[in-house]
Parts: C-alpha cells; structure tokens; sequence
C-alpha cells in the first residue's frame, strides 16, 4: 500500500460566472520515504494539490487516500485531526508565533493533539536538536535568523512524527546560502525516513529531490525521477519515461 | 477530550493577549469596568444602608407591635370625641387575656410630676407608668435591685425604677436602691437601676432622666380622660399580620365598632414597616441591575468589536494553528475563552473600584454608610455577568474565527 494514493481528482472553483479547474484529474502516488517536488507555473494548480494533499480542502471529485485513508469525504473536525497526526507543514514565511519561544512554536502541535502532552519539552528539544538549533530554544523569532526560523518550523512539522513533511516554497524568502543550509536538513530528515514533499518553482530546489511532478493546467505533465552521484551532487539522469523530458526539466518556470 | 495543555495554552494566551495590548484592553473593557464598579458600589450602599436600619429596627424589636387611638379622617369629627377615642387600660387587660398571639403586652402612660429628691426638686419631670411586661418588651433590665412584678400593679405599690441619668440628676447615690423620692407628693422607694440604652432610633437620643412607676398608680396621677399607648411583644416576628389582626379584632369587639366601619384605632407592627424598607431596597436594587444591564450590553458591544479586530489581526495564526490540527471547536473555544478573559479582568477592576467606592462611602461622616460592604452574592454575580458578557458578545468573533478557510487565512495579509 503506498502511503498517498491520489486518484482522478478535481477541483472545481467558481468565481462568478467564470469555472476554474484548479486540479482536471490528477493521479498521482508517492510511496514512503518519497523525497519529492512538486512544481508548475502559477496557475497550474501545484498550490491547490499541495491543500489537497495537506488536508486543508477537499476535493470536487476523485479519490485521495492517505494510508489506505480516504481523506477526500472527511469533515472540517477530521481533517485538522489528520493535519495534526499524519501531516507537518512547511511555509515559505514561517508563520511562527511571534511571541513564543522557539520551544514554545514547535511545541504548538501538541496542543491540539490527543496526547503526548505530557512529554513535550523533551519531544520538542529532541526535533529542535535535530533541526541544529539546541542553542537557540528560548530564543523569540525576532531573535533568530531567517534560516533559523525556518529550522524552527521545520522542527515544529516533524514534531508529531508526521507521515509527510509537506513544505511550500521553503526557500521562498531565503537568501542561497540558506537555501543550501535547509535544503541539508531535508535531506538529512530524508535519510532518516522521512516522507517530504516539497512544492517550489526553483529548479535548484528540485533538484536536490529525487522525483520531481510538474503540472500543467491541472494536470500531471511529468513525474519523473533525479539521479544522484556518487559525490551527493545531483544532476538529471535517465528516468523511466525517458531523457526527453528531462531537458524540459531544465526550463524556467 | 481536550488536553491541559490546550487549556494552559489558551489562558496564557489569552492573558497575553490581554498583556500586549494593554491600552487597548483597558479601553475595551471600561464598559465593564464602569459598569461593574457602579453597581457594585450602590449595591454596597444599599447593603449599608439596609443592614443599618434593620438593626435599628431590631433594636427597637422586629416583633413589637404599637397600638395608639387614631380619629378617622373620613368621620365627622364630633362622630369620634377623645372619650371614644382613647385607649383604655380595660382595653390592655382585654389584649393581654385574649389575645393568642402576644407574648408580652403592656399600656404606657406619662405623666409629669414634680419630683424631689433631698433637697432637689425637678419640676415637671416625665414619669412613665408602666406594666412589669415592659422589661421584656423593651429587653430592659435592672443592673442593680429588681424589675417590677405583678404585685407592684396590682397593689399599686409606691415603688420606681430610675436610670442612670436620674440618679445624676437627682444626685442620688451611685447605687440608688432602698432609697425614698418624692413623685408628685408622694413618697416611692426605688426598687431597681434600670439600664441606660444610647441613642435607640435613628439617633433620636432618649437617655435623659427616666423615672418608671406601676402602670396602676401612674393612673391615679392622671386626668380621667388621660393619653395612653400600648406596645405588645408578639410570640414571634413572623405573627406580624396574624397578631395584629387578632388584636384588630379584638379591639373592635370591645369598643363595638361594627363591620365596614373605620376604626378609631391603629394597630402597627414593626415588622411591617421592615418589609417596606426592605421592598424600597430591593427596588432600588432591581432599578442598580437595571443599569448594570445596560453597561454590560454596552461593555459587551466593544468586546464584540475588540474580539472582531483581534481575528482579523490573526488571521495568519489562526490558518497555521488550523494547519498544525486545531479543529474549529478549538479555535471557537480559544477566542472565547479570550473574550471571557478580558471580561473577567474587568469584572476584577471594576469590583476593585467598586470595593474603593464603598471603602469611600464608609469614611463620610453621618452618612449612616459606615457598614456599606460588597456582599458574596454581588461578587459572585458581578463575575457571573461579566463571564456571561463575554460568552455572549465573544461568540460571534469566536464563530467567525472558528470558521476560517486554513487556506484564506494563511494566504491573508
């Protein structure tokens, strides 16, 4: 069983007189430990997947389970139990709560949580540790580099030991050195086991996955995987659906 | 169903909250505060108020009742002469061996008397005859010697009761029992010191020279057609209306006042006059929560409008808290829990204020204020309605937060 199984979805806005599909049949399966981007241009429905696949929407039509799950019939109640279980989020601001610790943020989690209450400083110190910030925990967010707040978040995602660590354009506001600093810590959380999906429209930033989805006008155009050399580097390599695709890959979005 | 750790997180917040934006909370919760204070300030006042003249009214006896002659206006007055009019002692005697609901009953008469004592003499001091009833009715007993009995009035034995003042007066000594003075020409031995009470009704000082003699031979130094009252001591404060209409109705037997006629009489229960204190205080305390209604509607509107800001500042939160698994019964929750917080702390100033006020009141002089207090009920209240504001006016902010699209609210600016 594969831990996301996406199947024919849609979605369907109306705004006004006008119908927009975001999502015109999307299939789409990620197995565990998938390190995976997910990109587009604006408009191609990447960020509307990305609230489907995090449980923040539900879809018009079509089918999305989540560990043999369907999440796609849930209600507002379940959905946010699932976000808090089973999904942590990564956002291109942050989104850190400005006048709480650093502890305090990735704590946050657990307050909606069902348990797990009791051992929180040690379960939020542990994700900070892995995150490289132990020296940082009391620290306010105004007090920490933009690459630290992301850590911060990052730490907060994984708190829940979630089945997908979910980030949307996490490099969105950092300078490249940072870039390079968060895009090692995904990495490393993927050497560890952790699923990540990661929606972004750099190419730099998909190039340190291992399989990059592009859509297009709602639609899966591509789904292809990235080889990795020996020395860490990552350069495109020959994919199951062939190199043609691959030089698209290296367009701009 | 909820962790502690929800509810630890959602009072921190909501304190803190309250904390970063203090001028603002100060501003938005004056209505409570004003309301709060005011309230409870005249509910502190009424409550000393209320408490001072019950005790002046117990002092005087809850279960005291009066029955003075009283003409009727409606009657011609030639209908009624004073003859008919007056009380008389047969009449006394008819209540004391009728009625069922009397513990104690005695007539009052005051006569005035030249009185001497050696070689000093007061012209024309008030003696008060009396029934030995009367020590019990008005809970007045001899410190030194004894109080009148029964044989004292039915022997009209030539015996008195002074007080203190008397005794000064007279300069007689400290301890005046045994002793002789002359009332009107005759002489009485002073049986007993009876006990001074200071300032028994509304200030209405009556510690002056008191001399008491038996009801029966003050009769004798009184005109035929004399004044007299009588006070009664019923078996309990809760026979107010029962014992003054079995004594109503006795009264009209012995003077033969048909059905439908006015009586020529009056018949007063202290009680009575308690409860309509006692229904004044309670109006004017409707009339205070009346008020305090209307300042916690007003309190309650701009903690509406403060709530509504404060979910429109936080959109972005409220996205990411929806995003990290709080459902919108914990945000609904959350921003309640906020709106009831920044009531309370109101509801905590003002009743401080209002504690200030009352401690005020009780400093000013002769304002018959000094036991206005904040009663248990008021505080109890006063935090039930402010809790019960915020419930209220926090609902529609908590409802419209609660119900955000996670996706809008992240995305908002």
């Amino acid at each position: 069983m594969s831990l996301i199984e996406v199947r024919q979805l849609e979605k369907v806005y109306r705004v006004g007189v006008e119908i927009i599909r975001a999502l015109n049949g999307v299939d789409l399966t990620i197995e565990r430990n998938d390190f995976i981007a997910i990109m587009g241009s604006s408009g191609s429905g990447k960020s509307t997947l990305m609230n489907m696949l995090g449980c923040l929407d539900r879809p018009t039509s079509g089918t999305y389970l989540l560990n043999g799950h369907d999440v796609s019939r849930m209600g507002a109640t379940e959905l946010a139990r699932v976000r808090n279980e089973e999904i942590g989020f990564v956002f291109q601001s942050f989104e850190l709560l400005p006048r709480q610790t650093a502890l305090e943020n990735v704590e946050l989690p657990l307050v909606y949580a069902k348990g797990g209450w009791r051992d929180r400083r040690p379960r939020a110190l542990a994700a900070l540790d892995r995150v490289g910030l132990s020296d940082r925990v009391h620290h306010r967010p105004n007090q920490l580099s933009g690459g630290q707040r992301q850590r911060v978040a990052i730490a907060r995602a994984i708190l829940n030991r979630p089945s997908i660590l979910l980030a949307d354009e996490p490099t969105g506001n950092l300078d490249s050195a940072t870039t390079v600093e968060i895009l090692a810590i995904f990495r490393q959380l993927h050497a560890e086991g952790q699923t990540i999906i990661i929606v972004t429209h750099e190419d730099e930033v998909a190039a340190h996955c291992d399989r990059v989805v592009r859509l297009r006008d709602g639609k899966v155009m591509s789904d292809l995987p990235i080889l990795q050399d020996s020395a860490g580097r990552h350069r495109g390599g020959a994919g199951a659906k062939g190199s043609h695709e691959l030089g698209e890959q290296k367009l701009p979005c | 169903m909820l962790n502690p750790l929800f509810w630890y997180q959602a009072i921190a917040l909501a304190f803190s909250q309250i904390w970063a934006n203090k001028s603002r909370a100060f501003l938005t919760a004056l209505g409570i505060i004003v309301g709060v204070a005011s309230t409870t300030a005249v509910i502190a006042a009424l409550t000393g108020l209320k408490s001072k003249v019950l005790t002046q009214f117990e002092s005087v006896g809850a279960s005291k009742v009066f029955i003075f002659p009283n003409r009727p206006d409606d009657k011609p007055r030639n209908l009624y002469p004073w003859e008919k009019v007056r009380l008389k002692t047969s009449e006394a005697r008819a209540l004391r061996d009728e009625c069922e609901s009397i513990r104690a009953i005695t007539p009052i008469t005051e006569v005035g008397l030249e009185v001497e004592s050696g070689d000093r003499k007061i012209e024309g001091l008030s003696v008060t005859g009396i029934w030995p009833d009367w020590h019990e009715i008005e809970n007045r007993n001899v410190t030194s010697g004894r109080p009148f009995t029964a044989i004292d009035e039915t022997n009209e034995r030539q015996v008195c009761l002074v007080n203190d003042d008397a005794v000064k007066e007279l300069r007689l000594p400290a301890d005046p029992v045994g002793q002789f003075i002359t009332l009107g020409g005759r002489r009485f031995l002073i049986v007993g010191l009876i006990e001074t009470v200071q300032a028994r009704f509304f200030g209405l000082n009556t510690s002056s020279a008191e001399i008491f003699i038996p009801f029966s031979v003050a009769e004798k130094f009184q005109p035929r057609d004399f004044f007299m009252r009588i006070t009664a001591l019923l078996k309990s404060p809760e026979l107010a209306e029962e014992g003054t209409a079995e004594m109503r109705w006795i009264l009209r037997k012995q003077r033969g006042i048909p059905d439908g006629e006015t009586e020529s009489f009056q018949v007063e229960a202290i009680d009575r006059f308690i409860q309509q204190f006692k229904t004044l205080a309670t109006g004017i305390t409707a009339i205070a929560g009346g008020i305090v209604g209307i300042s916690l509607l007003v309190g309650g509107i701009g903690i509406m409008n403060i709530m509504l800001v404060s979910v429109s500042e936080r959109t972005r939160e409220i996205g990411l808290r929806k995003a990290v698994g709080a459902t919108p019964n914990m945000i609904l929750l959350q921003f309640l829990l906020e709106a009831v917080t920044l009531c309370l702390v109101g509801g905590f100033i003002g009743l401080a204020c209002g504690r200030l006020l009352a401690f005020g009141m009780t400093q000013i002089p002769s304002a018959q204020l000094d036991e206005a207090d904040i009663p248990l009920w008021a505080v109890v209240l006063a935090f039930a309605f402010s809790a019960g504001t915020g419930l209220i006016f926090g609902m529609f902010p908590a409802i419209k937060a609660a119900r955000l699209d996670p996706i809008e609210a992240l995305r908002h600016e």
